[in-house]
């Protein structure tokens, strides 16, 4: 252990120990350190994009899932991502932005994936969530209802089901909820 | 301060008899440098400077232990006003001053009952301070309730080491953080050398995860009363929007716990669960857990005495993590925790890289690629340029690519500017000062 400072070496308001030119620039924080390391190692696959409104805003992005196949082939839905200040050691927040009719997405655009609350982990990355999303289009989970409706249809008559969410994508009223048309 | 303490009264020697005698007297367990003396004491009441942040519950028994202890040069840092649950605990405030800054509330409480006393309140938020302000002070004591806080300022301590030609640590820069924690009946106090040993980011995963419940249960199963306030808090307030259109929750505001404590109540009726009441609510949607006097006692008592003893050498510090739990008895242990090898806060050194004047990102980009020493694959660029962040080239935003053609000057990176640089070759991002050649003079 070092002695950290002797009594004779004094602090006092406004003149402190000089400091070397780098030091007193503004930092990096460290969510923002992280996310620009998950970004940057992002694999996306061939599904999916992502679109910065702000480039200079790493914490603020738009991923476009397109799934190729499933119930949702031929559509286009956004997720919105905030990375908050505590990233990693909080996920961020993912909301559905367009209306989808989907048993783990209800109509507000909450999205029901375990990673996004209850199970995320440090370790997990901005990648890890893209998969887990892309994963609801192609495996719904009608345990889990975030919309119950779809998931009882789903559970009872997959065909319904299936031209329920044709339905929907092309745009109209599946039962009385109108969704909006998100195919590509 | 303006207190009628008055600075100028003499304080007989006899207040720190005992803490002299720790001072005036050798013994088997002071560092080795130390040496006894008379005016130890005086120096150490005078000269050191200490920053409490936080002046809740153990910010209220820090003032006191360090006000006591005999250090005059004492400042607080708090955004927070009281409120009146925090009476119980927070003992330097008064029903009266309900409504009022912690900070001032508290400074003043002390400069006015501790002989000699001048702390200085700082009614404001850490992030509004810059780091001359962080760096003009020998220690920095920890009472905080946030992860968040405790990371920026974690973060802030590790940017201010800096270093000498060979690379090894320059000592006057290092400051210190003792960080006290308690929830309920548990708590930890740790010694945080900035760069020796582990920090706040080396040891994040320790921090236990939020409760967050699944969120179809919450839609869908609920079976706990907390189901029904976070159906109301996550799914139902940004539906009903009860105030104003995209109001966030304020779980200080008595109006927007009331209505999702009704609100909640109609849910779990629906559902017949019991046990929704105000204070649950509020419990759930502040995340409120449980404050207990003694146990702040014990880590604020834990964190002083370090405090002492860094700043005295009158005893060698604690290495480096204790915890505390009366939970079911009482129980304590002090381990050595781990500094994190690629620490994203305390383990950042920073690489100078010189380059013609003319340089472009793009050749930035391939001396990275190329060189033997990094021999990095898709190396991402960021930078802060006139204090905003602003990323250079990162080959997953496609507007990006037209910066690479673009010279580093161009760009806004001035000589000496720091680039930070994110690689899948690297397990951080790292650090590179870009300076020119011929540019000395330049800044």
């Amino acid at each position: 252990m070092i002695k950290l400072f002797s009594l004779k070496q004094q602090k006092k308001d406004g003149e402190s120990v000089p400091s070397s030119s780098t030091s007193g620039q503004k930092k990096s924080s460290p969510a923002q350190l992280r996310v620009m390391k998950d970004l940057n190692e992002l694999n996306l696959p061939k599904t999916c994009s992502t679109e910065f409104p702000d480039p200079d805003d790493l914490l603020n992005f738009k991923l476009i899932i397109s799934p190729d196949e499933g119930f949702y082939k031929g559509g286009k839905f956004a997720f919105n991502f905030k990375v908050g200040a505590n990233y990693p050691h909080e996920p961020p927040k993912v909301k559905c932005e367009t209306q989808v009719y989907h048993p783990n997405i209800d109509l507000e655009g909450n999205v029901c994936l375990n990673i996004l609350r209850e199970d995320w982990k440090p370790v997990l990355t901005i990648n890890s969530i893209v998969y887990g999303l892309q994963y609801l289009f192609l495996e719904p989970n009608p345990e889990d209802p975030l919309n119950k409706e779809a998931a009882d249809v789903l559970q009872s008559n997959k065909r319904l089901f299936e031209s329920n969410v044709l339905k929907a994508m092309r745009g109209g009223y599946v039962g009385n909820v109108y969704f909006e048309r998100c195919l590509k | 301060m303006g207190s009628k303490a008055g600075d100028s009264v003499d304080i007989p020697p006899e207040r720190h008899a005992h803490v002299r005698k720790l001072l005036e007297r050798p013994g088997p367990f002071t560092h080795p440098e130390f040496e006894p003396s008379k005016e130890a004491f005086d120096g150490f009441s005078s000269i050191v400077r200490v920053l409490i942040v936080g002046a809740g519950g153990l910010g209220c028994e820090l003032l006191k232990n360090l006000s006591l202890l005999g250090v005059k040069q004492l400042h607080v840092i708090d955004m927070d006003t009281i409120d009146i649950s925090n009476l119980n605990r927070q003992f330097l405030f008064r029903m009266t001053d309900v409504g009022s800054s912690k900070s001032e509330t508290a400074s003043k409480f002390i400069n006015g009952r501790v002989q000699g006393a001048q702390v200085v309140a700082h009614h404001c938020k850490i992030q509004d301070k810059d780091s001359e302000f962080y760096r003009s002070f020998h220690v920095i004591v920890c009472g905080l309730d946030s992860i968040v806080a405790r990371r920026w300022l974690n973060s802030m301590v590790c940017s201010l080491v800096e270093y000498n030609e060979d690379g090894s640590v320059k000592e006057e820069t290092l400051i210190p953080i003792i960080d006290g924690g308690t929830e309920g009946f548990k708590g930890n106090a740790r010694v945080i050398m900035p760069t020796m040993s582990p920090c706040i980011e080396c040891t994040l995963d320790l921090y236990p995860p939020q409760v967050n419940f699944p969120l179809c249960t919450i839609a869908n199963t609920p079976r706990l009363p907390e189901h029904c306030i976070e159906y109301v808090r996550i799914l139902q307030w940004p539906k009903d929007n009860p105030f104003e259109t995209e109001t966030a929750i304020d779980g200080d505001d008595p109006n927007h716990i009331n209505w999702i404590y009704e609100k909640s109540l109609e849910r779990a009726s629906q559902f017949g669960i019991t046990g929704v009441t105000y204070r649950l609510t509020q419990g759930v949607v502040k995340r409120i857990i449980p404050a207990v006097a003694s146990t702040n006692a014990v880590i604020a008592a834990a964190c002083a005495t370090e405090v002492f003893k860094l700043a005295t050498s009158c005893s060698i510090p604690m290495d480096n993590y204790m915890v505390f739990s009366d939970v079911e008895g009482i129980y304590t242990y002090t381990y050595k925790a781990e500094k994190k090898e690629n620490c994203i806060a305390c383990s950042r050194s920073v690489t100078t890289l010189e380059f013609p004047l003319e340089v472009t990102l793009q050749r930035v980009i391939d001396y990275l690629k190329e060189d033997p020493d990094y021999q990095m694959k898709s190396p991402g660029v960021t930078a802060i340029v006139n204090g905003r962040n602003k990323t250079l080239f990162t080959h997953v935003i496609e507007q990006t690519k037209a910066n690479l053609s673009k010279k580093m000057t161009e760009l806004g990176i001035i000589n000496n500017e720091v680039i930070t640089v994110a690689d899948e070759t690297t397990p951080v991002a790292r650090d590179f000062k870009i300076t020119y050649k011929d540019a000395g003079m330049e800044s």
